[in-house]
């Protein structure tokens, strides 16, 4: 029996049947559920202890599973979710650093997390400056299972790494990209050396071009408090929200030659490739 | 030292922040979360704030809660002549006309902006549809203003407060999807702000 995409209105498989990532549970409303959207479709979220239930809005209830602070649900038969075992360190940190609603498509917010070349001049002072706009080679491969596109070795110059900093540093990131609209930054930690801190993008779906873009947090910061570590995200993210919002098409361009890529985008290229092997169409150009 | 208890994402606050920079005053920034933790509504703040506005500025023994007054006051106090033109009553008439201008966009492309990006309850289709009413009017009278030779809200040779409390709502106003390329002497005018000597930015907002 084939997947039949008219039962989707459209959507492909391997979007219809994932985990999507639908609120930060904590910031669930205390009393009634909170309205919002998941691939288009009308949902609503609803806390329920430390479970959640979500449903279609006037109609049946969806799959639900609370994983890293934040609900997920699905419109199809999801498999299990993608890992993220630094979550459970008992040293660390889990929060959510912000969450906006960007019009923008999931694929180019993923995009946009993955690109350092930006930071000089869209982070400036903070994640990059202009003096130092290079990004060195690193490497990215989709891993030999297909499940997820990693890249590695990234080294850039950052001002203000961290909201715990205290001078510029030279940064080493390594990336996960584990689900089409989930990225994990992996970081060094100004606080503990020899280890990372965790930034996820956690990406909802809302439409194929809404989001709500959710910044995860899961770092070895025991002393700054927590408006500080909300306040350094937000600012960040919203440095990069009017980008987003006039990346023109807004669905990201994957036919042939619909951009001249250059070495600082093999992370991006990569990515772009793993969407075509998923048979991605949601969000997407094709 | 002037004490200012603003959130970062603030258009406002970001007023009273540009004013100040331009003015050349250090102050002390005090961080309030409005988003996504609602402190500006908090008792603490609200002792402060009785309406619970943003920012609020606090100089000695002086507390101001609302946009338009501090700006008066900064302008009065520390802007000389150039800033205060306290013996032209016309013009300031003027610049109390701006202020007030200032709130209405704060009521609709201000209001549009942070319900959209932080998922408020609001009205978005209404506050967009005045918001680009009023932008209609501005960019009129910005026009007519560079044809007779004036630059700025109010008709001088100088920008006034007026500018300075209405630019962040106008120029953030694409985060709240109301376009700005329809308004062509808004966007000179906004360059022009821009390249104001002491000029700063806050997320969102883009140097000249």
């Amino acid at each position: 029996m084939g997947f039949k995409m008219t039962e989707t209105g459209g959507i492909d498989p391997d979007t219809w049947n994932r985990w999507h990532v639908v609120g930060c549970h904590d910031e669930l409303p205390d009393d009634g559920a909170r309205a919002t959207r998941l691939l288009g479709r009308a949902i609503t979220v609803e806390r329920r202890g430390s479970g959640a239930e979500v449903r279609l809005t006037g109609g049946g209830a969806l799959p639900v599973k609370v994983a890293y602070g934040y609900v997920w649900s699905s419109l199809g038969t999801p498999g299990p979710l993608f890992e993220l075992p630094e979550h459970a360190e008992a040293d660390r940190r889990n929060l959510n650093g912000c969450s906006f609603f960007v019009r923008t498509s999931p694929p180019r917010a993923i995009e946009n997390f993955l690109d350092m070349a930006h930071f000089p001049f869209v982070h400036t002072g903070i994640l990059g400056e202009e003096a130092h706009p290079d990004v060195k080679d690193y490497d990215v491969a989709i891993s030999t299972d297909g499940r997820e596109v990693v890249a590695s070795n990234c080294h850039f110059y950052q001002p203000k790494a961290a909201a715990a900093s205290t001078g510029g540093v030279d940064v080493t990131y390594r990336y996960r990209v584990p689900h089409p609209w989930c990225a994990i930054l992996y970081k060094d930690s100004p606080a503990k050396p020899g280890r990372s801190d965790v930034i996820a993008l956690f990406v909802q779906p809302c439409g194929e071009e809404e989001i709500v873009a959710n910044l995860a947090l899961f770092i070895l910061d025991d002393d700054t408090p927590l408006p500080a570590l909300r306040r350094f995200q937000q600012q960040i993210f919203v440095q990069d929200k009017p980008i987003l919002e006039n990346q023109m098409p807004r669905r990201l361009p994957l036919y042939p030659r619909a951009d001249s890529p250059v070495r600082a985008d093999k992370a991006s290229i990569a990515y772009r490739r793993w969407l075509r092997q998923l048979g991605t169409s949601f969000g997407v150009l094709s | 030292m002037i004490a200012l208890h603003d959130y970062d994402l603030s258009a406002e606050g970001y007023a009273v922040r540009l004013f100040l920079a331009l003015l050349g005053l250090d102050y002390r920034l005090l961080p309030v979360e409005f988003y996504p933790a609602r402190e500006h509504e908090g008792e603490e703040f609200r002792a402060l704030s009785p309406m619970a506005s943003l920012p609020v500025l606090v100089d000695g023994d002086l507390v101001l809660t609302e946009v338009a007054g501090i700006l008066s006051y900064l302008a009065a106090r520390h802007g000389g002549a150039d800033w205060y033109p306290a013996g032209d009553a016309a013009q300031l008439g003027r610049i109390g006309d701006g202020l007030a201008l200032s709130a209405r966009l704060a009521a609709t492309a201000g209001a549009v902006r942070l319900a959209d990006g932080m998922m408020l309850p609001l009205d978005g289709a209404a506050a967009r549809a005045e918001a680009k009413r009023l932008l209609r009017v501005i960019d009129e009278r910005l026009w007519f203003g560079e044809a007779a030779g004036d630059d700025w809200l109010c008709p001088g040779p100088r920008p006034s407060i007026a500018d300075i409390a209405c630019f962040p709502h106008i120029v953030l106003a694409e985060e709240g999807d109301i376009p700005l390329i329809d308004y062509p002497a808004i966007r000179r005018w906004l360059d022009r702000v821009r390249r104001l000597p002491g000029f700063v930015v806050m997320p969102g907002v883009f140097g000249a």
